[in-house]
């Protein structure tokens, strides 16, 4: 069975580490898919190329062209990958942004892997401490084991260390992946309260 | 078809000139533009209400009165009379009122209103939106269609013996259209009692209008109210014209560019493309007004937004003079010829007194809604 992979990266720069971070995880997904006899159909949101439509969106209170395109990617998807740099302690503001004008419940159930990317190792429990508490707000189901790459990660000597946990929260991801039923969102608009529900309060 | 011009009030620094009108200033443009709409031959104007700067239109009611006085035919309507915060007491007495004033030339358009703190000025809360819009649409509903009220309900006290007065004019009380950008459930409210459903259809894009209205009519012909491509549609739109869409484009683009609403963000090219906004000739006005049917069908009523984001006085009459003179005499001739049979037009006092006067006499009754 085919299982539609969403990756929403936050990388600024071309090529970004966050970026290269990104499809290390969705390899990593598709190989843990297949081992269970699955495959993943990866699908990749580049914020940066959201990042006008994002800031339009904060100001008229809806989604445009590429935007919507993305966010319909996102909700049709059966899992996620979301990966930021870090700056000033946190996720970076673009990321951010498209995580807040995700509409309510978008995200519910969804089996999420986290990963952040830094100059260095010293920012690592970002992860823990902003990453994981925004999607728990989401209602998304975040997978044990985040991933955190710093510029020694990307061919220093704790390397293998690094690649192995890239494969355990790749593992997890297609796990829950597989284990989740296929997300039915409801639709408002053809599953409308009738009339004498909302009077009744 | 209706064809006219809804205005919110708004009181914006003109950014061309740097000129702030006063709210006195304002308040008599918008009678100046409710005049100027009827003598350029629109069918409609339709006031707003707001509690909050930078609004002058906290009163609907006396301002429909006041034009009322100064016109012959033009029918008066809100965008909207907010159900949510006016005790419906007051809405039912208010527009029963103002329709023996007027002679009947008086519907109204109910929404929620967005602003949150404007509910507590009014002993509401924001999250009790829908509610509100039900309960009081339900009270204000029973207040004009029934003599004496006994009522108990969650958001105003109970009333024992209450008559509403005066009564609405001939017994037919104003027609009622909804309003609402996206919740579901004011469209199936609309549907539910056979009133009008009006899409806003300005500043979001048109496939918001699009599921809106497929629900309502949908819906409307769940409730027996007729088929659904009978139900009673209303649009917004957007337009800005000169005679060539380049001085269009050229004269409104520094007051869309700083506009409340959708300012600082997407170019205006951009927001044309993404909402029904249209900044052009004539000919493009009547071209993308025409679209609007292709995605939700014959409808009853289109009014226009024009005197936003402080456009001053004397633009906002020539716009009126293009649209009385060239844009609504083609729109109403190609509207009719497209219009599928069996579709009607908007209810008016007339048509609903007639169609009362037909129907058989209903038992005159208390009632008695918890």
């Amino acid at each position: 069975m085919t299982r539609s992979i969403a990756v929403v990266s936050a990388g600024l720069s071309n090529p970004s580490s966050t970026r290269l971070l990104a499809d290390q995880l969705a390899t990593a997904v598709d190989v843990a898919l297949r081992s269970h006899g699955d495959a993943a159909d990866i699908h990749v949101v580049e914020l940066r190329e959201l990042a006008h439509p994002l800031a339009d969106h904060l100001l008229t209170g809806f989604a445009s062209g590429a935007l919507a395109e993305a966010i319909e990617t996102v909700r049709a998807a059966d899992g996620l990958i979301v990966v930021t740099p870090v700056f000033a302690a946190s996720y970076s503001g673009l990321f951010k942004m498209f995580f807040e004008v995700l509409e309510k419940d978008l995200l519910r159930g969804k089996p999420v892997l986290l990963a952040a990317t830094a100059g260095t190792a010293r920012h690592s429990l970002v992860l823990e401490h902003a990453l994981r508490p925004l999607f728990s707000y989401l209602r998304a189901v975040t997978v044990p084991t985040a991933v955190f790459a710093a510029t020694e990660d990307f061919g220093g000597t704790g390397s293998t260390e690094f690649t192995s946990r890239i494969a355990t929260a790749a593992g997890e991801l297609a796990d829950l992946v597989i284990g989740a039923p296929r997300a039915v969102l409801a639709d408002p608009f053809a599953d409308v309260t009738p009339f004498d529900q909302l009077l009744k309060g | 078809m209706q064809f006219g011009i809804f205005t919110v009030g708004d009181v914006t620094t003109d950014p061309t000139t740097g000129h702030t009108p006063s709210e006195h200033e304002r308040i008599k443009n918008t009678v100046a533009i409710a005049k100027k709409a009827e003598e350029v031959g629109l069918d409609v104007v339709a006031f707003g209400q707001h509690h909050n700067p930078p609004f002058a239109a906290s009163s609907p009611t006396t301002t429909m009165a006041y034009v009322a006085a100064q016109t012959e035919r033009i029918l008066l309507s809100t965008a909207t009379t907010l159900i949510t915060t006016t005790d419906p007491v007051r809405i039912a007495e208010d527009y029963a009122q103002l329709q023996h004033l007027a002679d009947g030339r008086v519907d109204l358009m109910l929404g929620r209103g967005n602003t949150g703190p404007v509910y507590p000025w009014f002993g509401k809360d924001i999250r009790d939106g829908i509610a509100l819009a039900v309960e009081n649409y339900a009270l204000l509903r029973t207040l004009w269609d029934t003599d004496v009220v006994n009522w108990e309900g969650k958001f105003r006290t109970p009333l024992q013996g209450f008559t509403s007065t005066p009564r609405p004019l001939d017994g037919v009380a104003p027609f009622v259209w909804h309003g609402s950008i996206r919740s579901p459930e004011i469209a199936e409210q609309a549907a539910y009692y056979g009133d009008g459903f009006f899409s806003n259809h300005i500043f979001w894009p048109a496939s918001h209008t699009q599921q809106m209205v497929a629900l309502y009519r949908r819906r409307f012909e769940h409730y027996g109210h007729g088929t659904a491509d009978q139900a009673i549609v209303g649009l917004g739109g957007q337009v800005y014209m000169a005679r060539n869409s380049q001085d269009a484009v050229r004269e409104f683009r520094p007051y869309f560019d700083v506009a409340p609403v959708y300012g600082h963000g997407p170019s205006l090219e951009d927001f044309m493309e993404q909402t029904p906004l249209t900044v052009g000739s004539p000919q493009q006005v009547i071209e993308r007004t025409l679209g609007f049917r292709d995605y939700v069908g014959d409808y009853q009523r289109q009014l226009f937004l024009v005197d936003h984001a402080g456009l001053p006085l004397a633009t906002v009459l020539k716009q009126l003079d293009m649209l009385g003179e060239e844009v609504v005499p083609v729109l109403r001739r190609e509207f009719e010829a497209l219009r599928a049979p069996g579709v009607s037009d908007a209810p008016t006092h007339a048509s609903l007194l007639a169609a009362r006067q037909t129907a058989p006499v209903a038992a005159e009754s208390e009632a008695v809604a918890v």
